[in-house]
C-alpha cells in the first residue's frame, strides 16, 4: 500500500504565545513541534507498511522550520518527504491548504491517505475531509484500527461517550486518525542518519498557485479570552496551600 | 426578502441529540439579532415527527429533510442529501452542533458547495453588518473572532455547551412543517457502516461520583497515579483522567473524561496536572466546584477554574491528602 501522511507543524503545547502586531496571528518566535495526532497518523502508516508492504511518503506546508516535522518522519521510517516551503502556507484555511496538497500530489497515485483528526494550532479539524471531496475519494473520521482485506479496508470510528462502529469502505480512501491508535516509536539513529539520504521534494507556492484561491474566512482578531470566572488562586508553601484547600472543601465546596 | 438562518439538528435513531437544542438557541438569538428568518431542518429517514418536534420552538418553518439514504448515516449520503436541500434554499447561514457527525460531513458538503465551514464556534458578534463567530484555537489558549468571505452559504457548527438549551424560545403556535425528499443515488454511498456499539460494560459511572479527582499529563509516570488515588480515596471520590493518559494506557478509558469520553457534573472536580484543552473542557466545565493544579500559569483550566493553585503537583498533594484526612477525622 502505498499511503501519504499529511502532517503539521505546530508551536509546542507549554509555549507561551505572545500576539503579532497586529493582533491577528501569534509571534513566530516559539518552539515547534510536529501536531501530536499527525504522529499517531504517521506510525499508522508505518504499521501498515510493516503488515502490507508499500511505501510511506509525508507532506507538510509551512516555512523552512516545518522540514523538520519531515525530517522526524523520515528518521522513524518514512521513505520520502514533500516540503509545499513558503510562509504563505501558515495562513491558508483547511479548503486551500487541501488544494494545495491534492495539487502537490496530482502525480501521484496513493492507495489510502491519513491526517490527524485536527491540528492543535487552528482546531478546525477539516483538511483530510476537504482533501477527500477534492480527490473524489471516500473519508471517514477519528480512526481507532484498520484491517485492509484485498481491495477495501474495515476501519473502526470513534464516536462520542465511548461508542465505535466499524466501517467497510473501498480504496483509496481519507482516514482521519485519533490519538492513541498505537503506540509511538522512537527513530533511532541509524534512522536519523539514514533519513538525511532519503528524498525530500521542495514545492514552491507558485506551483500549486493555480489550484489555491483567497481565503474562505479570515481571522479578524486574535486576543487572550477574556475570563468569565472568578478564580481564587491559593498562594503559599506546599503545606499552607494545603491547609488553605481543605477550608475550602469543608467550607465553601463542603464535600468534607 | 428576508435572509434565512438554518438551523441542520442532529438525530439518533429517532431522539433528537441533546446539543440540537443549544444550537436553535443560537439560531434563535441571532435571528432577533439580524432580523434574519430562523428556519430548522431535521435530516433522515422517518423524521417528520421529529420536525413536529422542532417547529413547536419559536422557528418560522421546519424541515423534513428525507430520503432512506440516510439511515443509517454516511458522511456520503448526508453531504449529498443536504447539497440539494441547500442548492433549493438558499440560506444565508447554515447553523449545527459541532459533533462528530457534524465533524466527519461538513468539511464535504461545503467543500461540495464551494464554502468554507468555521467549525467549533463558542460565539458571536455583531459589528456593525459584519458577523464574526468566536472560537478557540491553540487549545483553548487563545481565541479568534473569524469572519466569512465568500457567498452564502456560511456554514458554522457551535461546541457543545455554547449556548443554553433550556433557554430555547417556545413558539406562539406550531411552525409549519415541509418533507423535502431528496434523491441519494447508490453510487453515491461509499462507506458501509455497521451497527453502533460500546466496547465493554463501562466498570466506572463517573456520571455518579461526587467528588472527581482527574489527571492529566502533569502526572509524568504511571507510578504517580497512586497518589490521585489515595487523594481520591480520603475524599471519598474517583479517578477520572485526561485523553493522554488514557492513551498511555495508565488509566483505562472508562476513566477517561471528555468529548470521547464521559461527561461529568460533579460537586467537586480536582484537576491535577490537567492543562485544559477543548476536549477535556468540554467534559468537565458543568462540575459544581472546579479546582486545578498545575505548574504552569498560562493553562487554559485557570480560566474554568473557581480554585487554583500554581505550582508543583508532586509537592502539594501528599500533605493536601493529610489535611483532609485529618478533617475528616474531625481534627
Amino acid at each position: 500500500m502505498k499511503i501519504l501522511v499529511c502532517m503539521k507543524q505546530v508551536p509546542q503545547k507549554d509555549a507561551p504565545l505572545k500576539l503579532n502586531e497586529t493582533g491577528n496571528w501569534i509571534r513566530e518566535e516559539v518552539s515547534y513541534e510536529v501536531n501530536e495526532p499527525d504522529a499517531y497518523a504517521l506510525e499508522e502508516a508505518l504499521r501498515q507498511k510493516e503488515k502490507h508492504g508499500g511505501e510511506v511518503v509525508v507532506i507538510t506546508a509551512g516555512p523552512a522550520r516545518a522540514q523538520q516535522v519531515l525530517r522526524e518522519a523520515l528518521a522513524k521510517g518514512a521513505d520520502r518527504a514533500v516540503h509545499l516551503e513558503d510562509n504563505a502556507f501558515v495562513g491558508l484555511d483547511a479548503l486551500n491548504t487541501a488544494r494545495a496538497f491534492a495539487a502537490a500530489i496530482k502525480e501521484e497515485k496513493f492507495d489510502l491517505i491519513f491526517t490527524g483528526l485536527q491540528s492543535d494550532d487552528y482546531g478546525y479539524a477539516q483538511t483530510g475531509v476537504v482533501l477527500a471531496e477534492l480527490l473524489g475519494w471516500p473519508h471517514a473520521t477519528i480512526i481507532m484500527q484498520i484491517e485492509k482485506n484485498d481491495t477495501r479496508i474495515r476501519v473502526k470510528r470513534e464516536l462520542e461517550a465511548g461508542f465505535f462502529q466499524y466501517v467497510d469502505m473501498p480504496l483509496p480512501a481519507v482516514l482521519t486518525i485519533q490519538s492513541g491508535i498505537n503506540k509511538l516509536r522512537y527513530a533511532t539513529l541509524i534512522g536519523i542518519k539514514q533519513a538525511k539520504n532519503k528524498p525530500l521534494r521542495k514545492v514552491a507556492m507558485a506551483e500549486v498557485q493555480a489550484a489555491v484561491s483567497a481565503n474562505l474566512q479570515k481571522i479578524e482578531r486574535l486576543y487572550v479570552p477574556q475570563k468569565t470566572k472568578h478564580t481564587e488562586f491559593l498562594e503559599g508553601p506546599p503545606a499552607e496551600v494545603a491547609k488553605k484547600l481543605t477550608d475550602k472543601l469543608r467550607n465553601e465546596v463542603r464535600v468534607l | 426578502m428576508s435572509e434565512t438562518i438554518l438551523v441542520v439538528v442532529e438525530q439518533r435513531e429517532g431522539k433528537l441529540n441533546r446539543v440540537s437544542w443549544e444550537t436553535l438557541t443560537a439560531g434563535q438569538t441571532l435571528a432577533a439579532e439580524t432580523g434574519w428568518t430562523l428556519e430548522a431542518a431535521v435530516v433522515g429517514s422517518g423524521v417528520a415527527a421529529l420536525a413536529q418536534e422542532v417547529a413547536a420552538k419559536k422557528v418560522a418553518k421546519a424541515y423534513a429533510v428525507e430520503s432512506p439514504k440516510l439511515e443509517p448515516y454516511t458522511p456520503d449520503a448526508f453531504a449529498a442529501g443536504l447539497k440539494q436541500f441547500l442548492d433549493s434554499q438558499q440560506p444565508k447561514l447554515v447553523l449545527m452542533p459541532h459533533t462528530y457527525q457534524v465533524r466527519d460531513f461538513v468539511p464535504k458538503l461545503a467543500t461540495a458547495m464551494g464554502r468554507t465551514a468555521i467549525t467549533d464556534c463558542i460565539g458571536y458578534k455583531k459589528d456593525g453588518d459584519k458577523l464574526l463567530f468566536t472560537r478557540q484555537m491553540f487549545q483553548g489558549k487563545l481565541c479568534a473572532d473569524v469572519s466569512f468571505t465568500c457567498d452564502a452559504p456560511w456554514f458554522v457548527t457551535f461546541q457543545n455547551g455554547s449556548f443554553r438549551g433550556d433557554q430555547i424560545a417556545e413558539g406562539a403556535a406550531a411552525a409549519p412543517v415541509e418533507t423535502f425528499n431528496v434523491e441519494v443515488a447508490d453510487a453515491v454511498v461509499r462507506n458501509k457502516p455497521q451497527e453502533v456499539f460500546k466496547e465493554a460494560k463501562q466498570a466506572v459511572d463517573l456520571t455518579q461520583a461526587h467528588v472527581i479527582v482527574s489527571v492529566g499529563r502533569g502526572i509524568k509516570e504511571q507510578k504517580n497515579i497512586e497518589l490521585a488515588k489515595q487523594l481520591a480515596d480520603a475524599l471519598g471520590g474517583e479517578v477520572g483522567a485526561s485523553r493522554p493518559v488514557c492513551d498511555s494506557g495508565w488509566l483505562p478509558m472508562d476513566r477517561q473524561v471528555g468529548s470521547s469520553g464521559q461527561t461529568v457534573a460533579p460537586k467537586l472536580y480536582l484537576a491535577l496536572g490537567i492543562s485544559g484543552a477543548i476536549q477535556h473542557i468540554v467534559g468537565m466545565k458543568g462540575s459544581h466546584t472546579i479546582i486545578a493544579i498545575n505548574k504552569d500559569s498560562e493553562a487554559p483550566i485557570f480560566e474554568i477554574a473557581d480554585y487554583a493553585v500554581v505550582g508543583n503537583l508532586f509537592d502539594i498533594i501528599p500533605p493536601l491528602i493529610e489535611e483532609v484526612k485529618r478533617a475528616k477525622a474531625g481534627g
